[in-house]
């Protein structure tokens, strides 16, 4: 793997063991600057220790890690300077307010990033006053990326930013870090939810038992697996389906899963038009990344057992 | 210098407005000091150099133990706590340095027993004419200063090598309780049997409250440095210092 100027992270061969247990088993992964990069995996999979070793929190067993030309396991104040950290524990007095924290946190860095832009950034303005203590779940986890963004770092990391959030406050999350890539920065997410990959990501990796199983933008992984999902309600004076037609079919609602969907939609056009049936509910569904992701994930499993 | 009053000034604030806090680690041997006025501080005692009243011993020995409360018992479960909630992680992923961050800790503790043993020594004053002698006051701020410093390094030792947050209050109180009675905190010297007086010699506290009483002592004629009790609160410093130093951990851990 080359690394060149314009990657923000370069890693080569990393890993981490704990003890016996392998948590990283020799990943590689480039992230440039600018992208918002999602590490995609499910719970135990080695997300958060990759994360936390690329932050300086964890040394790590081997392997060769530059973020922003630094090696992070060296502790400088200079690199720390550079990144802003958002962990999946909140970490702030909860007798400060909101406005106090962020002044806090911005005054060990040389060139904060002023309070108030810095709330406006989360949407947390209307909230400087108020003590942290009496956040909403949603709120503290904003008010840790507003932390992580005191410092005005040039790459940010979050660890599961939204895990545990409802929808409407996942949505103000993506919305923050949508915000955060219009600022020119570089984010490195990590995250098991693959809709928020799929919102958010410029690239994505998928990991899971501490390797790398595929990357890309979810648009090429997606592509992975080129297959179209069609469904429809089996017309009711039907008992079967036209020969040579591979279905599931489940209560009345049929699946088939194609990989030629133009002429399958032929075929049973043609073949409902004869009937002078309809198919009702009917549906064409491109694979979605969680299609790509449960069967990568469900194959990987399967090999290492 | 200006990044340790900057985390200070903030410490200081969070500290007020934390009720738990102000009350253990604060204001908590102030009830002991009315309570004990009102029961004994008209009683006459024997000090050494003559005769007072027992006030005159309450205002040093409380002012002894406003030190081991809010240096030792508040800084040890504050750092227990500010460390399973993540605070002390994520102060780590920042250009703070983490001996700046420790310092203000140490320094707001600091100050908030020196406001204890000021509200002490103004009360003793005040309500019950216990005299603040001026040839010994060096003496006494020196062991208040050097006091603050061997419970302070000993509270993070005890955070370091103590337990989670949930246990900590618990574990440390087990520890401070037993020893404050022994140590001519609550109940006036000469006492206890000897024996329990050479245990307590053993640990720091008692060492704390007799270099007060000398300094505090109206009687006392010369500048009231105890140098014995100096150089033992200096070796359980530096003691609690390096065992904070070898394990103190970052980590939430629980």
């Amino acid at each position: 793997m080359t690394t060149s100027a314009s990657d923000a992270i370069a890693v080569t061969g990393l890993r981490k063991t704990y003890g016996t247990y392998e948590a990283v088993r020799g990943i590689d992964l480039r992230v440039a600057r600018g992208e918002v990069f999602a590490l995609l995996g499910p719970n135990g999979a080695g997300k958060t220790t990759t994360v936390e070793i690329l932050e300086g929190h964890r040394e790590r067993t081997g392997g060769d890690v530059s973020v922003l030309g630094h090696d992070p396991a060296r502790h400088e104040r200079v690199y720390q300077e550079r990144i802003g950290i958002v962990l999946q524990t909140t970490g702030v007095d909860p007798y400060l307010s909101v406005g106090e924290a962020v002044a806090l946190f911005g005054g060990y860095y040389v060139h904060p990033r002023p309070v108030d832009e810095v709330l406006a950034v989360v949407g947390l303005e209307d909230q400087k006053q108020t003590r942290v203590r009496r956040l909403s779940g949603g709120q503290q986890r904003r008010l840790d990326v507003a932390i992580g963004l005191a410092g005005d770092p040039e790459l940010l990391f979050l660890d599961e930013p939204t895990t545990g959030f409802d929808p409407s406050a996942r949505r103000q999350a993506w919305e923050m870090i949508r915000n955060l890539r219009t600022l020119g920065k570089t984010v490195f997410l990590t995250t098991h939810y693959l809709d928020e990959a799929e919102q958010l990501a410029d690239h994505v990796a998928i990991i899971t038992a501490g390797r790398i199983i595929a990357e890309g933008t979810p648009q090429s992984l997606m592509n992975v697996r080129d297959v179209t999902t069609i469904q429809f309600w089996l017309p009711a004076d039907s008992v079967a389906l036209p020969p040579g037609i591979a279905a599931r079919i489940a209560d009345g609602l049929v699946t088939i899963e194609s990989g030629e969907p133009t002429r399958m939609l032929f075929e049973l056009t043609r073949w409902s038009t004869e009937r002078g049936a309809v198919l009702a509910g009917l549906t064409v569904m491109r694979p979605s990344l969680e299609d790509v992701y449960l069967s990568l994930v469900g194959a990987a499993e399967e090999h290492a057992s | 210098m200006r990044l340790l009053l900057h985390q200070a000034g903030y410490e200081w604030k969070a500290f007020w407005r934390n009720p738990p806090a102000v009350f253990f680690g604060g204001i908590f041997p102030l009830i002991f000091f009315v309570i004990f006025n009102l029961l004994f501080g008209n009683e006459e005692i024997r000090i050494p150099g003559g005769v007072a009243r027992a006030s005159t011993f309450y205002v040093p020995a409380i002012a002894a133990m406003s030190i081991v409360n809010s240096c030792f018992t508040g800084l040890a479960t504050g750092a227990a706590i500010s460390r399973d909630r993540g605070v002390l992680k994520r102060v780590r992923g920042t250009p703070l340095p983490a001996s700046t961050y420790l310092a203000a800790r140490v320094l707001v503790v600091s100050l908030v027993a020196v406001c204890m043993v000021g509200i002490v020594v103004a009360a003793g004053a005040l309500f019950s004419g216990v005299s603040v002698p001026t040839n010994t006051m060096p003496a006494f701020i020196v062991t208040l200063v050097l006091g603050a410093a061997c419970f302070a390094s000993l509270g993070l030792a005890v955070a370091a090598i103590g337990p989670n947050a949930d246990a900590a209050p618990a574990v440390i109180n087990a520890i401070v309780l037993p020893l404050l009675f022994i140590s001519d905190i609550f109940i006036s010297p000469g006492r206890a049997p000897a024996w329990l007086t050479t245990v307590a010699d053993i640990f720091p506290i008692r060492h704390l409250s007799s270099a007060l009483q000398t300094a505090f002592n109206p009687f006392e004629t010369g500048l009231g440095f105890e140098a014995a009790d100096l150089l033992v609160l200096a070796l359980w410093g530096i003691g609690g210092a390096l065992v904070a130093w070898r394990y103190f951990s970052w980590e939430p851990r629980s």
